[in-house]
């Protein structure tokens, strides 16, 4: 028995010495140990993040940009969060090529995601981004398990209960940036309230559509906005075409009036003038006055008058008319 | 035998250092855990981060997330109490506050979310088949929406852009789904923190009919909009004839006034020269026949006279007494 152990503990130790070896190597061993430690010491935070350091799991410190050291070997383990990097979730649509897993709508999620009910119990499709950043890293790791994929319920949850309180038309065109700022004000409450360590910077309405059936019956409407435009349009140009004119030509006929009015009055003026003087001196000589107006009037009527026939009382038997030459007569 | 010693002292050594570090552990800050000696728990959940010593071998550790945890309900059909199959989509946020209790319950995450399916699941049957539709689309009760001033211009369109009432509100209805479910999770060491609806959408069968519905109310507005045109443009060419009549029958008007103003004004100025005295009435009478014969007698004219008349009396003599 004795014997049995003795061989096995020499074959053992034999091993060992193999193993063990010379003490050559152990050396080269500790050396490589210590790089490898120093090595995983030390890490880089990039400039638009900070870097959460748990050692043993508890919480340490949050640490700042740059070349950072910490206890290697699994003592202390860091997580860099991007904390000034400006994140965004996309609802109803994604852009291809986002790193983020949380960014666009997963799988066939998409059309889901932007079918909303209105408030007066019509359908619209939504799409929407949501722009956020990390601002409390500390929550953002130890609160909540999932704060991105919450994000996203919370934004899809909040944006049906702001436009279930809306019409169909406040929806698709009126109600935009309300609803924006409404959604907005209602998410940053419930990720305050949720502790998520995360702050909302912006909700943007992208596309909002009625659902595709209804689509054509929309434009339907604004078709008809066009035409009843245009219809008052025309009527409207008709009416300028008119109005104006007679307004102008209305003018033109009280001036007119007026013009009528003042030589009216100035002639009367003039004739009542000339009769004064003239009645001032036939006063003063009536007679010979009234006579000399007599005969001038007729000098100078009876020279254009070509049938004149002068009759004696006298030789009221003879043959009475005295056919006149009207060459002579014209010419006396 | 030196060497035997050396042997065992070094198995000895290996032996501690292994059970040293089965007798420490790590509790991450997002974690509590709960000892378990031969699958019974044992002392209080450790609750605090950090490194921590336990019983090497006989005891194991059970960490559970003490984080707030997700719930995401699968969209399910179900009818409302107005009879429309609409699908609802749900989310809840819950966290473990009893680990005992619920790793005694639950054991894993999974055998807890699928008892959060039933519960929250036949919850909300029970909350949507006791309310309309529109109350848990829309929350607050009192909002009055914005009109589109274009659609609303004439005003006489009372059910147009407007919302259908509410007697609770989505709100109410998930605080009643909560407060249902809440209770019944506690058993479990679950607090529910809270549930809101995410999606709520008409089911597929229902869409055609609300889509009609729709179509007709757009055709409905686009009718309305052309003969608000033709009625409004009817409007300004009624406007156009009364404006032209207006126009034209006032400025007829001022005419006629001024100028009877100017005929009343010439005859008055007339008058008070002609009519000053009788010998005036008399001479005018004389003057203005006058004046009347130049434009009177024309060329063509045959004019007879006497030689009795005062211009040819002295025809037959110088003194017209005399013949």
């Amino acid at each position: 028995m004795a014997s049995e152990t003795d061989d096995l503990l020499e074959q053992g130790r034999e091993r060992l010495a193999q193993v063990g070896g010379p003490r050559g190597l152990i050396v080269p061993a500790i050396l490589a140990l210590a790089a490898l430690c120093a090595w995983t010491s030390f890490y880089t935070v990039p400039s638009d993040s900070v870097a959460v350091v748990q050692r043993f799991g508890r919480y340490l410190k949050e640490v700042q940009p740059g070349l950072q050291f910490k206890l290697p070997l699994g003592v202390d383990v860091i997580t860099i969060l991007p904390v000034k990097r400006q994140l965004k979730q996309e609802f109803g649509f994604t852009t291809p090529g986002a790193r983020d897993p949380y960014q666009g709508s997963r799988r066939h999620n998409g059309k889901q995601e932007t079918q909303m009910v209105t408030g007066d119990l019509n359908a619209a499709l939504v799409e929407w981004v949501v722009q956020y950043r990390i601002s409390e890293p500390v929550k953002y790791l130890f609160e909540v398990r999932e704060p991105a994929e919450t994000l996203r319920y919370v934004s899809e949850s909040v944006m049906r209960e702001v436009v279930g309180d809306r019409t169909v038309d406040e929806v698709i065109t009126i109600g935009r940036q309300e609803i924006e700022s409404e959604a907005l004000t209602k998410m940053q409450a419930l990720a305050t309230k949720y502790a998520m360590g995360i702050s909302i910077d912006q909700v943007q309405l992208k596309n909002i559509n009625p659902p595709e059936p209804v689509q054509e019956s929309f434009n339907e409407v604004n078709q008809a906005q066009q035409e009843k435009e245009k219809l008052i349009n025309e009527a409207r140009r008709d009416y300028n075409k008119v109005i104006p004119l007679a307004e102008g030509e209305k003018d033109q006929r009280i001036r007119e009036a007026d013009g009528y009015r003042l030589k009216r009055i100035n002639e009367a003026e003039g004739d009542v003038a000339r009769f004064s003087d003239l009645f001032a001196e036939y006063k003063k000589a009536p007679e010979v006055t009234r006579r000399r107006i007599y005969v001038e009037t007729l000098q100078s009527v009876l020279p254009s008058i070509r049938n004149k026939v002068i009759i004696d009382e006298g030789t009221r038997n003879l043959l009475p008319l005295l056919n006149l030459d009207p060459r002579k007569g014209e010419k006396s | 035998m030196k060497e035997s010693t050396r042997l065992a002292a070094a198995l000895i050594l290996g032996l501690l250092a292994y059970a040293a570090m089965n007798s420490i552990y790590v509790v991450n800050e997002v974690q509590q855990v709960i000892i378990t000696q031969f699958g019974k728990p044992v002392g209080a959940p450790v609750t605090t981060a950090g490194l921590k010593l336990k019983i090497p071998f006989i005891q194991e550790i059970n960490p559970i997330d003490s984080r707030v945890l997700e719930w995401d309900g699968r969209p399910s059909d179900m009818p409302t109490k107005d009879k429309l199959y609409i699908s609802v989509d749900l989310f809840a946020r819950w966290r473990i506050t009893d680990p005992l209790q619920y790793f005694l319950r639950m054991r894993d995450e999974r055998s807890a979310l699928s008892r959060l399916d039933d519960i929250l699941g036949s919850e909300t049957r029970n909350a949507v088949a006791k309310h309309e539709l529109i109350e848990i689309i829309r929350t607050t009760k009192d909002r009055v929406p914005l009109r589109d001033t274009l659609l609303g211009e004439s005003g006489q369109d009372e059910d147009m852009g407007l919302l259908v009432p509410i007697q609770k509100g989505r709100k109410r209805v998930e605080q009643e789904i909560f407060a249902a479910a809440a209770e019944k999770v506690l058993v479990f060491g679950i607090e529910l923190l809270d549930i809101r609806f995410k999606r709520i959408n008409y089911n597929e069968s229902v869409r055609p009919k609300i889509y009609d519905r729709m179509i007709s109310e757009r055709r409905q507005i686009a009718e309305r909009f052309l003969s608000e045109g033709n009625g409004e443009a009817a409007r300004i060419r009624g406007n156009r004839v009364r404006d032209l009549n207006k126009i034209q029958s006032e400025a007829y008007r001022e005419v006629e006034e001024i100028r009877g103003q100017a005929d009343a004004k010439a005859a008055e100025v007339y008058s008070a020269a002609y009519n000053q005295s009788s010998a005036a009435v008399e001479f005018y009478e004389f003057t203005r026949t006058m004046q009347s014969y130049e434009s009177i007698l024309s060329s063509e004219t045959t004019l007879v006279l006497s030689t009795n008349s005062d211009l040819f009396k002295f025809l037959n003599g110088m003194s017209p007494g005399t013949n």
